[in-house]
């Protein structure tokens, strides 16, 4: 949906020419501290709530992870991870997975329907359905695997952040449900301000690696972590290490497009001027009725 | 004194033809509309976006497989030989006007059975990797970064073959009497003698 004015769109897919720049917004973001995260899941029920969705009961597959995977009706999973960073220190890592609100989004650069996926000024990534078409490009853009296709009405979701709340001040119903602290919001300065005093304390409390997970290849998240491990965020259920837009995405929506195009459109072009300049092949006995007119 | 018709394409010949241009006219349509942004208004001429994403797929096939009996028909009479090599090397010349120092061709010409196998090949790839990011039903059986490269194919061999029938189609505008053959399924003697002298031998028996 989109929930902010038109004015307050940055960026909009499949769209050449620029949105509107009049208004300038705060940038937000939401700070996800992994270390505070006691794995409640209160924040996918405050999603679900907020947002009107109920995912299909799944199955008990062994591990806490419920439902297993985000889902068009689960737009945020904790995912859980076993992991030993040292020999015989058990650590369980809960990341709250769901879309990171990118500042260059790869669903948005993939994206071929005008406007079924927008950037806010305020830095939050939104699909809007209704300009959805269904062709799936927004699933192989995101460097994060986010988007998800629904098997029922073939459109993309994913997190908006509460787009919806934040239009009106409010903050994402997954951070106001938090019970440790753990979710916060505000300006994105403010954010990456809290995830620096959260570093310093959990370096003092022997985490030397601790760190804030803001990926500057996708130009930075409005989505951030403080993870304990910053050096290996691959532990944290394979959260990449260097996230960006894959080559094969940047170069065909990039460079190789417009040149196609302009290839296309030049071929009939040509044709149509050797058409005029050169003219056709003709053969004798084509026009039996109407000799070619006689040489002057 | 009339003029004398050699035949051509049969009709279902012709009629197979004409299903590969409509399918194709769908199916480009409904492609080139997610190629580019400016190219996305000519969805509105199969009902907006989400009926060209749900058609694209289904035409292109249906234009495949038509493809395929045309190519199971004719891939024989489009070997390339050494004498089409021949052709191929004075074609410039004939781009420019002057055909008189062309090798003579047969059904053929160097640049006919070039376009055959490309547009083959071309809609080949087209066509498997197309099932890659068919959504909603083949999509999620691959892996994301084989869909990534599945859509650079795709679209990379679309352009090869939009490029190879508007070659195909001016060709047919350019070399006049060629376009009967596909209408009336019959082409002229004397269309014939000029633009595939080996053709017209072997159908003649003449000189």
């Amino acid at each position: 949906m989109s929930s902010l004015q038109s004015l307050d769109i940055a960026k909009r897919s499949a769209t050449t020419t620029p949105s509107t720049q009049a208004r300038k917004t705060i940038e937000v973001a939401k700070l996800i501290d992994v270390s505070s995260c006691i794995g409640c899941k209160a924040c996918q029920v405050a999603c679900m709530q907020w947002n009107d969705l109920r995912d299909e009961v799944g199955e008990n597959h062994g591990t806490y992870d419920n439902p297993r995977d985000l889902s068009a009706q689960s737009w945020t999973v904790m995912r859980y991870s076993e992991v030993e960073v040292e020999k015989d220190k058990l650590e369980w890592l809960i990341r709250k997975d769901g879309c990171m609100h990118c500042d260059d989004p790869g669903c948005l650069k993939s994206c071929p329907a005008p406007g079924a996926i927008v950037k806010y000024t305020n830095g939050i990534v939104d699909f809007i359905s209704e300009h959805c078409v269904g062709c799936g490009n927004c699933v192989t853009g995101c460097p994060f695997d986010v988007p998800r296709i629904s098997k029922v009405d073939s459109k993309a979701y994913k997190c908006s952040l509460c787009s919806d709340r934040v239009g009106v001040g409010l903050e994402p119903a997954c951070a106001k449900a938090c019970p440790t602290g753990a979710i916060r919001f505000g300006t994105k300065e403010d954010m990456l301000d809290f995830g620096a005093e959260r570093v310093t304390d959990l370096k003092e409390r022997g985490y030397a690696n601790a760190g804030v997970y803001d990926p500057a290849g996708v130009g930075g998240t409005h989505v951030v972590y403080v993870l304990q491990h910053a050096d290996k965020p691959e532990l944290y259920h394979g959260l990449p290490a260097d996230p960006k837009i894959s080559p094969l995405v940047s170069l065909w929506k990039g460079v190789a497009k417009p040149l196609a195009v302009a290839a296309m459109i030049g071929a009939a072009v040509a044709g149509f001027f050797h058409y005029t300049r050169v003219g056709p092949i003709e053969s004798k006995d084509e026009t039996p009725d109407s000799e070619p007119a006689e040489k002057v | 004194m009339g003029i004398r018709y050699l035949p051509r394409y049969s009709a279902s010949e012709r009629t197979n033809h004409w299903l590969i241009v409509l399918f194709f006219t769908v199916a480009a349509l409904s492609g080139l509309a997610f190629f580019h942004p400016s190219l996305f208004f000519l969805s509105a001429f199969v009902g907006g976006g989400t009926w060209a994403r749900i058609l694209h797929p289904f035409m292109g096939l249906l234009m495949s497989l038509c493809f395929l009996v045309m190519f199971v028909r004719l891939w024989r009479h489009n070997v390339i030989t050494a004498a089409d090599r021949e052709w191929l090397k004075h074609s410039a010349q004939m781009l420019r006007g002057d055909k008189s120092g062309m090798p003579p061709a047969g059904r053929y010409n160097g640049g006919q059975k070039q376009v055959f196998w490309v547009m083959a090949v071309s809609l080949a790839v087209l066509v498997v990797t197309g099932f890659m990011f068919w959504q909603p039903w083949f999509a999620n059986a691959f892996p994301i970064l084989l869909r990534r490269i599945a859509v650079l194919l795709h679209a990379l061999s679309a352009t090869v073959l939009v490029l190879s029938v508007i070659v195909h189609v001016y060709a047919a505008i350019w070399v006049k009497g060629t376009i009967r053959a596909m209408t009336r399924g019959t082409v002229t003697e004397g269309w014939a003698r000029q633009n595939h002298p080996l053709w017209h031998r072997e159908m003649t028996g003449k000189q």
